[in-house]
């Protein structure tokens, strides 16, 4: 199963560099299907699912970003009061610890995507799965 | 194994290096008194006349002399000899103060040139080698002084001087460079464009030896250098005053070999101005003993180093000294605690998440001074979870802390926002009005 290869860059706390990353992204045509930025301070985190990340990962480091790829978990939510309850509360009782989340909403869909980096990818995959939840492919999130 | 350039002098017997160094030192002391209005008179006022040098330890008796005694007589006041026997000048950049002009004589140019044959001999550099001499040419003295040494043995000199980098690596290829001299900063420098270029200096060329100094750099720099490259870095010292580069380690790396019958060298005590026994730490103090345009007699240059008068490993007689810790006036004193650049340096170059390029802001919050150290991370040093950086950028500050005994502020920057330096690095800011 190939997983969501999420994009991470360590950016300075400054001025243009939000503007710097989203502009070299669009020059190269890619595509930001969602992101979050954690700062700490002098620093921050930018992480971002695109539709593809290889092309993606390749030009931010052609244009010096510090930038990982690491592989995330897109699962489908149900855009309702309890969606991501069922979700987290699944995994937590299965042990599985949820580094950091975010979601985002798809036009045509009604439903909501939450992207999750947990520390047991597998074990994440198998009991979302048994309770019936879908876990979107990379194929899916390019096509959105 | 390397050989010898000149085997009977590298290899005399301590006591006839001593014997030989007392003649030149006696010939010395009284030919400044004759020829130096500057040295006679300070001669007189410390009351010593050249007879007075019986033997060595009467070297003592001698007065110091100082970069502000060059400051303070330029631009040839303390010459020795008139205009008619310079054949060159080196003129120091300034940046400190007024510049410093040092004039050679054929004769220095000579022996410049053979303590610099010696020297790259000893790293088992000869005729089949291909020198890049990336120091800067001109008034600077590196590259000329590299340049005439590498010539000497036989190797074939790529004169690039510094800057121009991609061209740099381009020749580093198509002349088949086998060693490079420059500053280790700009060498790292040099490193991070050749891999932007997607050339990797361990396998597409055919580099094996580096001669990196003019900066005072740390162990855990060379050890990065080694390991990136897979050439062998070697320590270079010299000072613009005395000749600009002039001795090097030898292939044991075991300290930096001051020829002898060249130099008396001495390490004292900065505060009290005595002799220190070897292996303290002191004061490097330099008489010139084979230099006749601008001899310097018990020259202060305020670095602080360590002497081995023991023979090396490697045959040579004469005294070493180990790596540079600082100038007296590199060091920073941030809340009355003694900070050198080095310090920080190689705290900062074991911890591998930690790239190698840094900076050191000190500047006073109130009555406080604060130093900030400004870190690039490297690629594998990332990660995308905040704790790990913030415990990355907790770590550094503990280690800084427990060898430096002050708290430094870490800040992560993105790789190249540290400014590159093509010479000597500017590792230190120091936003203090005082």
């Amino acid at each position: 199963m190939s997983e969501i290869k999420q994009i991470s860059l360590f950016v300075e706390n400054k001025p243009g560099r939000m503007a710097k990353v989203s502009k070299t992204l669009s020059e190269a045509g890619v595509n930001i299907r969602a992101m979050t930025v954690a700062e700490a301070g002098d620093f921050g985190v930018i992480r971002m699912v695109v539709d593809v990340p290889e092309k993606g990962y390749q030009v931010l480091k052609a244009a010096g970003f510090t930038v990982s790829m690491t592989d995330v978990l897109a699962v489908e939510m149900k855009d309702s009061p309890g969606g991501l309850y069922e979700i987290v509360d699944t995994l937590g009782t299965n042990n599985i610890n949820v580094d950091y989340a975010y979601a985002f909403v798809t036009a045509k869909a009604e439903r909501a995507m939450l992207i999750l980096r947990v520390d047991d990818l597998a074990g994440a995959r198998r009991v979302l799965g048994e309770k019936g939840i879908k876990i979107a492919t990379p194929g899916e999130i390019q096509k959105i | 194994m390397s050989g010898y350039w000149d085997p009977q002098i590298e290899r005399m017997p301590v006591k006839d290096l001593q014997m030989l160094q007392l003649d030149r030192l006696k010939a010395m002391a009284r030919y400044v008194y004759d020829h130096s209005e500057f040295y006679r008179q300070r001669f007189n006022e410390a009351n010593v006349r050249p007879d007075d040098i019986k033997e060595l330890s009467d070297v003592t008796k001698l007065p110091f002399t100082r970069k502000v005694d060059l400051r303070n007589t330029y631009p040839t006041g303390m010459f020795c000899l008139p205009k008619n026997w310079v054949v060159r000048y080196h003129v120091s950049s300034g940046t400190t103060g007024k510049p410093t002009v040092v004039g050679y004589t054929q004769g220095d140019i000579q022996t410049w040139t053979e303590s610099l044959a010696r020297a790259l001999t000893s790293i088992g550099l000869g005729r089949a080698d291909t020198v890049q001499v990336g120091y800067g040419y001109g008034l600077f003295t590196g590259g000329l002084g590299l340049h005439y040494g590498a010539e000497r043995i036989g190797g074939a000199v790529v004169p690039t001087g510094t800057g121009n980098t991609e061209r740099q690596i381009e020749l580093m290829q198509d002349l088949e460079s086998t060693a490079i001299a420059c500053t280790p900063s700009y060498f790292l420098h040099m490193i991070e464009v050749a891999e932007r270029m997607g050339i990797s200096i361990r396998d597409d060329t055919k580099l094996k030896t580096g001669v990196f100094g003019a900066e005072p750099w740390s162990d855990e720099t060379r050890k990065r250098i080694e390991e990136a490259t897979g050439i062998k870095a070697y320590d270079i010292y010299g000072t613009s005053e005395i000749s600009g580069p002039l001795c090097t380690e030898c292939h044991m790396q075991q300290g930096i070999h001051m020829w002898a019958d060249m130099f008396l060298i001495e390490i004292i005590d900065p505060a009290t101005g005595e002799q220190v026994e070897d292996g303290e730490r002191g004061e490097l103090v330099v008489t010139t003993l084979n230099k006749w345009a601008l001899p310097l007699i018990r020259y202060r240059i305020g670095d602080l180093t360590v002497k081995d008068s023991e023979p090396c490993e490697c045959g040579r007689t004469h005294p070493r000294i180990m790596r540079i810790l600082g100038r007296t006036d590199d060091m920073l004193i941030i809340r009355g605690i003694n900070v050198f650049p080095s310090q920080v340096e190689s705290v900062l170059m074991k911890i591998p998440e930690v790239a190698s390029h840094y900076q050191i802001v000190v500047s006073r919050k109130g009555p406080l001074d604060v130093m900030k150290v400004r870190v690039e991370l490297t690629e594998s040093g990332f990660s995308d979870k905040i704790g790990d950086l913030m415990s990355l950028s907790k770590k550094i500050g503990k280690d800084l802390k427990s060898v430096l005994n002050i708290a430094a502020e870490v800040e992560l920057v993105e790789p190249g926002v540290i400014p590159r330096s093509e010479g000597k690095a500017k590792r230190v800011i120091d936003n203090r009005k005082i």
